[in-house]
């Protein structure tokens, strides 16, 4: 699996609060959630965001509430990857299990800018920066998780098992 | 090398000897949780995937407690679509309006959870039952489906910080307190992927509620979990209310911690978190000169019975200071009746406060208490990430119930008096 697009940059600690506001969950409908991803931090990101652009954060990416809106939403935007420092454990759990793209990779996380165009491998995890010409290789995922993300998904994985 | 607590509900519940930090494991499940916000997610996974049965209508709970009563018909749809799958998988523990209350508070008070339980629900401030000894974690819609489906899920067995409680809090603080100054210290990713596992023998001196308090936050900390051992207060708490056996689980003595962090209980002091991040806290008496216009006291973290007394104790006799608007929500119905009968009611209403029935509803911005751009307030809540409360201009200051009463009566932030 393997995505190119505009970087956005967002700094660290960036709640699920911002990345979908609980004043909209009272639909669980992703298209429309999706509107309303990152407007609180982000006035700009749902007009701009185009299919496989990446979002680049820092530490504790989707700290906060457990709700699974917030990847939903990132994914529903078109996003093809999610880089950061870390990510928050309920929020790496959930992007997991609805099949939204996301690396660690803390030099990435630090040096790729906003605007800058970079491309992903997800199978790799290899991270390239064709702006700067930078390459970075991310942290691999454990197999029992890859093995989620091969089939799926978390249900689609239980389905085969 | 021996095991946490935590490692040990794990290991029982994945039918292992042992487990260790790091291992990945398949658990199986005594209780799935859900809210209306959560829960018509994972129904309409549970229904994608094709399952057409729960694992045990007895191990699942559906609260509904964030928008409701339906804050609006949006709302409404979300909770008519839980109430039939409730009523579908005939689920014994749907808490409907009349019987729900804030799911962390309710589960507990109704003996759902207990000591020794392996429980997921999809809230982040699951790991509210901790307090119990039990291994509770925050999960997703998906892992809410899918544990469900199976009454199982899979967990990467964590790693631990063990914080050694020693003294006795001051009158004027309470388990929030030490949980805002825990997080001030660590930082909001400061105990991510770990167990937070608090022992040593000041843990005697805390209340229930304080522990509840406690193990709520834990997830503000970046934690999986937080969690007690077993004691006599537990077991006091446990007794004639839980209705499965509770199993007592201890630390070994050899069990590996990554940290050790030593809290001198007496040394607390009435702690803020100040606007945006739980982990910009700072001493009350700091900020004296912050001007409030709203005060909540309510939630999973602070909503329980000894909330409402501390509110009552400070707020009884007294008026609200003019301009500030005081809500006040306790998390139950237990604990409504609780305060209607002792008096409480009557006597916030007098101070000039209003009094909600249970519900999330401001604590994330939902109802019943949204800010103006501008705007600022108080609350028992646990986050205060931009735009929670409100408009995204708004500021949304932690503290204990003690705390925001004690601002409600002036206007500014105020340290709460020991009495």
């Amino acid at each position: 699996m393997k995505t190119q697009g505009t970087v956005f940059k967002y700094p660290d600690n960036v709640d699920t609060d911002v990345i979908i506001p609980a004043r909209y969950l009272n639909t669980s409908d992703a298209k429309e959630l999706a509107k309303h991803c990152m407007e609180d931090i982000d006035t700009e990101f749902v007009s701009k965001v185009k299919a496989g652009d990446i979002m680049v954060a820092g530490w504790n990416f989707g700290c906060g509430s457990s709700r699974e809106h917030a990847p939903l939403v990132i994914k529903t935007c078109g996003t093809g990857c999610v880089i950061a420092k870390s990510f928050a454990r309920i929020f790496y759990r959930n992007a997991i299990n609805i099949g939204l793209a996301i690396l660690e990779c803390e030099q990435a996380a630090e040096e790729i800018s906003a605007g800058d165009q970079v491309s992903v491998d997800f199978d790799t995890g290899i991270i390239y920066n064709v702006t700067t010409g930078k390459q970075y290789q991310a942290e691999p995922f454990p197999p029992f998780i890859q093995n989620i993300i091969q089939k799926g998904g978390l249900l689609a994985s239980l389905k085969e098992a | 090398m021996g095991m946490t607590m935590t490692q040990k509900i794990l290991a029982a519940h994945a039918g292992l000897e042992t487990v260790s930090a790091g291992q990945l494991i398949n658990a199986k499940l005594d209780i799935v949780l859900g809210n209306d916000i959560t829960t018509p997610v994972a129904v309409n996974e549970f229904k994608k995937a094709g399952f057409d049965s729960v694992f045990d209508k007895d191990r699942v709970a559906i609260v509904l407690d964030h928008f409701v009563p339906n804050k609006d018909i949006k709302a409404a749809e979300q909770s008519k679509q839980c109430r039939e799958f409730a009523c579908a998988h005939c689920v014994s523990h749907f808490y409907d309006v009349g019987k729900m209350g804030i799911e962390h508070a309710l589960l507990p008070e109704q003996g759902v959870v207990t000591a020794g339980d392996c429980i997921i629900g999809a809230d982040s401030h699951t790991c509210t039952y901790g307090a119990l000894g039990a291994f509770s974690t925050g999960v997703g819609s998906t892992d809410m489906a899918a544990g469900m489906a199976t009454g199982m899920a899979w967990f990467k067995v964590p790693a631990a910080i063990r914080f050694e409680l020693k003294g006795k809090l001051p009158a004027n603080c309470s388990g929030k307190d030490v949980i805002l100054y825990i997080i001030g210290m660590i930082g909001v990713d400061g105990a991510l992927y770990r167990s937070m596992e608090f022992t040593g023998e000041g843990v005697g001196s805390l209340s229930m509620d304080d522990r509840l308090c406690i193990c709520n936050m834990a997830i503000e900390a970046g934690a999986k979990n937080g969690i007690f051992p077993v004691d006599d207060t537990t077991r006091a708490y446990m007794k004639d209310r839980c209705e499965r056996q509770p199993v007592e689980y201890t630390p070994d003595v050899d069990a590996e911690y990554e940290r050790i962090i030593e809290i001198d209980l007496s040394a607390m002091v009435p702690t803020v978190s100040c606007p945006h991040l739980p982990e910009n806290t700072k001493p009350a008496s700091e900020l004296s000169n912050i001007k409030i216009d709203q005060v909540v006291i309510g939630s999973c973290t602070n909503g329980r019975m000894e909330d409402m007394e501390t509110a009552y104790r400070v707020l009884n006799g007294k008026k609200i200071a003019d301009g500030v608007r005081c809500i006040i929500i306790p998390a139950t119905m237990q604990i409504m009746r609780e305060c209607v009968e002792r008096g409480y009611v009557t006597a916030f209403i007098d101070a000039g406060a209003v009094v909600s029935t249970p519900t999330c509803g401001p604590c994330l911005g939902g109802y019943m208490g949204i800010l103006a751009a501008g705007e600022r307030c108080v609350a028992t809540t646990n986050r205060n990430f931009v735009g929670r409360m409100g408009h995204v201009d708004s500021e949304v200051y932690l503290a204990s119930p003690a705390t925001a009463a004690a601002s409600a009566l002036t206007g500014y932030i105020t340290e709460a008096k020991g009495e």
